[in-house]
């Protein structure tokens, strides 16, 4: 956390390009290790990928099966007859409008993922460059909200949005998921800035070029990956927010898709294969994103704590 | 001053944000935990610390409050045993590991909720998958499975399971990250000196990991005490109390009891023990220190 403090701080390990990856496995395999433990590691590996995996298979298996063969008293591994057609009828099942819980899902975290990054490049930008009374405060700020969390303070936020007008709306949430991500969009992104050497924006300034050119003409480029990271760590985040929305989003076709389906548990026959064929298409978008931004991750949750 | 007004432009919007959505209900939280607030919402004036009385008061708060600690230490702790092997096993090369990577990563982009959906599909007598595999290995011996998420008691051990589940990737990449901090000319050195694998590991990675580690342990207490949405799908439609934690207990009171005031006041209760758990923790293991 002290990394925060010290602007020198360069982006770290974390924050590296993929290539360098490869070519050490490359390296290594090539070297030493006997071809007993590297079968002994692939073998762990196989059963870390499979136990990793599982539930998402189950998920996707049970997505194609039929209403009667996810409910059988025998049921079976695999499907024994894949309905794709799953995937275009569930969207009409009574239990709650699904199509809605995703366009609420999908708007919720847009904005939220917007508001993020209005708010927090600039200030991380501001921050990492220059020295100024109370920026140590602000730094700290942003570190307590990381401390708390939403689902503690739903009794709070419930009166204030209902005080405030806004109670069961999808603007209620975006606040709520652009505050509580503040921290980890400010971090990555500050780390980043940070790396820059200052010389480039002092070039930049004698060229004639405004702070605020020197930012989106000059930085920009440069922290890109950062924002990247923000941004999917953002909307992946608020995609899947679960506690303030239950509270907070009383109408069911505000409700993002987390929140819609726990209506299925406890019903008398659940459409199980509804419930996963949705989680499915709820999930692999976002495993894409974040497995785009694997290396840098860490980086921004721990940031130079880590090192 | 004049530094200050100059940085306001590019900082003022992420201060108005945390103060309007993260310190303004921290305020409003315990105002209110001290009023007596009707179910339709009106406040009905000061109850001083009458509801927090009632919250202690109620007979199910201590077992709530002891099975939220087992909560949080069984799940944190178990997050990190797994988590120092997976780590383990990806800092090393072989064929797959980029892939065996990739999967590790799934259940921390993958809804929470979804998740657990699943594994509540998975326990369900008669035709839930899990149950059906314990029965067709032979660890269950009646053919409809048993009613794992029908009871508090197994409901809450799988729901831990799921937690532990759910919190490896990011324990996992933490630690990871700092495993490749440890200088490999260490671990030479201690090989040479003739150290097996296993000694060189506990004696010259381990404590080299201790910022890693106490950094991804204080995360996961945080986030563990907080955790929601598991015990709701595997124990929420279970009748009583004897499967709670606080965090659930607050949602009883906001949703189905519509007891605004006493939610305040156990989330009042709730927000100081983490400020607590977390001040107590950084003091004792010093987890920003070594940066």
């Amino acid at each position: 956390m002290a990394a925060i403090t010290e602007s020198g701080t360069a982006p770290r390990e974390a924050t590296r390009p993929t290539s360098g990856d490869r070519k050490r496995v490359r390296k290594y395999t090539s070297d030493q290790v006997p071809l007993g433990s590297l079968l002994l590691r692939m073998l762990a590996g196989l059963v870390v990928l499979v136990v990793f995996l599982l539930p998402y298979l189950i998920m996707f298996f049970g997505s194609v099966k039929t209403k009667a063969e996810i409910r059988s008293v025998d049921p079976s591994y695999f499907p024994r007859e894949w309905h794709w057609d799953n995937y275009v009828t569930m969207w009409a099942t009574p239990e709650t409008p699904l199509l809605q819980n995703l366009v609420s899902t999908l708007v919720i975290s847009l904005c939220a993922t917007l508001l993020v990054l209005a708010v927090a490049l600039p200030a991380s930008y501001y921050t990492a460059r220059f020295r100024f009374p109370g920026r140590l405060v602000f730094l700290f700020l942003v570190i307590v909200t990381q401390m708390v969390q939403p689902a503690v303070l739903t009794s709070g936020l419930f009166r204030q949005f209902i005080a405030w007008g806004i109670l069961d709306t999808w603007a209620a949430m975006i606040l709520v998921n652009a505050a509580f991500n503040l921290s980890f969009a400010v971090w990555i992104m500050h780390s980043f800035f940070a790396g820059i050497p200052k010389e480039v924006d002092e070039a930049a300034q004698l060229d004639g070029a405004g702070t605020f050119a020197v930012l989106t003409k000059i930085n920009l480029p440069l922290v890109w990956p950062g924002i990247v990271t923000a941004v999917v760590f953002t909307f992946v985040a608020s995609w899947n927010e679960f506690a303030a929305s239950l509270v907070l989003l009383t109408t069911a076709g505000n409700q993002p898709l987390s929140v819609a389906l726990t209506k299925f548990v406890g019903q008398y026959e659940t459409s199980w294969h509804y419930v996963f064929g949705v989680s499915i298409v709820a999930i692999v978008p976002v495993v894409i994103l974040f497995m785009a931004i694997e290396k840098r991750l860490v980086g921004g949750l721990v940031a130079g704590s880590v090192k | 001053m004049k530094d200050l007004l100059k940085a306001l432009p590019w900082i003022g919007p992420a201060v108005a944000l945390i103060a309007a959505v993260v310190l303004f209900p921290v305020g409003l939280m315990f105002w209110n935990s001290t009023r007596d607030i009707s179910q339709s919402g009106l406040d009905d004036g000061g109850v001083g610390l009458a509801n927090f009385a009632t919250v202690v008061g109620f007979q199910y708060f201590w077992p709530i409050l002891g099975r939220t600690v087992i909560w949080v230490v069984v799940v944190v702790g178990c997050t990190l045993l797994g988590s120092l092997a997976l780590a383990a096993l990806l800092n090393k090369a072989f064929p797959g590991r980029r892939l065996v990577r990739m999967a590790v990563i799934v259940p921390w982009a993958a809804s929470v909720v979804m998740t657990t959906l699943v594994v509540h599909y998975g326990l369900e007598p008669y035709f839930g998958i899990i149950n059906s595999f314990l029965v067709d290995v032979g660890l269950i011996d009646t053919p409809e499975g048993y009613g794992w998420t029908r009871h508090p008691g197994t409901a809450f051990a799988w729901a831990m399971a799921v937690a532990v589940f759910v919190s490896l990737p990011f324990t996992t990449y933490t630690i990871l990250a700092g495993l490749q901090t440890v200088p490999g000319e260490t671990v030479e050195a201690a090989r040479i000196d003739g150290a097996s694998g296993v000694r060189t590991y506990f004696s010259v990675v381990l404590p080299q990991l201790r910022g890693a580690v106490s950094v991804a342990v204080l995360i996961n207490i945080i986030n563990v005490f907080n955790s929601l949405p598991i015990l709701r799908v595997m124990t929420g439609s279970i009748p009583g109390y004897d499967a709670d934690t606080v965090m659930t207990m607050i949602f009883k009171y906001m949703q189905n009891q519509r007891q605004i005031d006493l939610a305040s006041a156990l989330s009042v209760i709730a927000f100081l023990v983490v400020i607590g758990i977390v001040a107590i923790y950084v003091r004792v293991v010093r987890p920003l220190e070594e940066v």
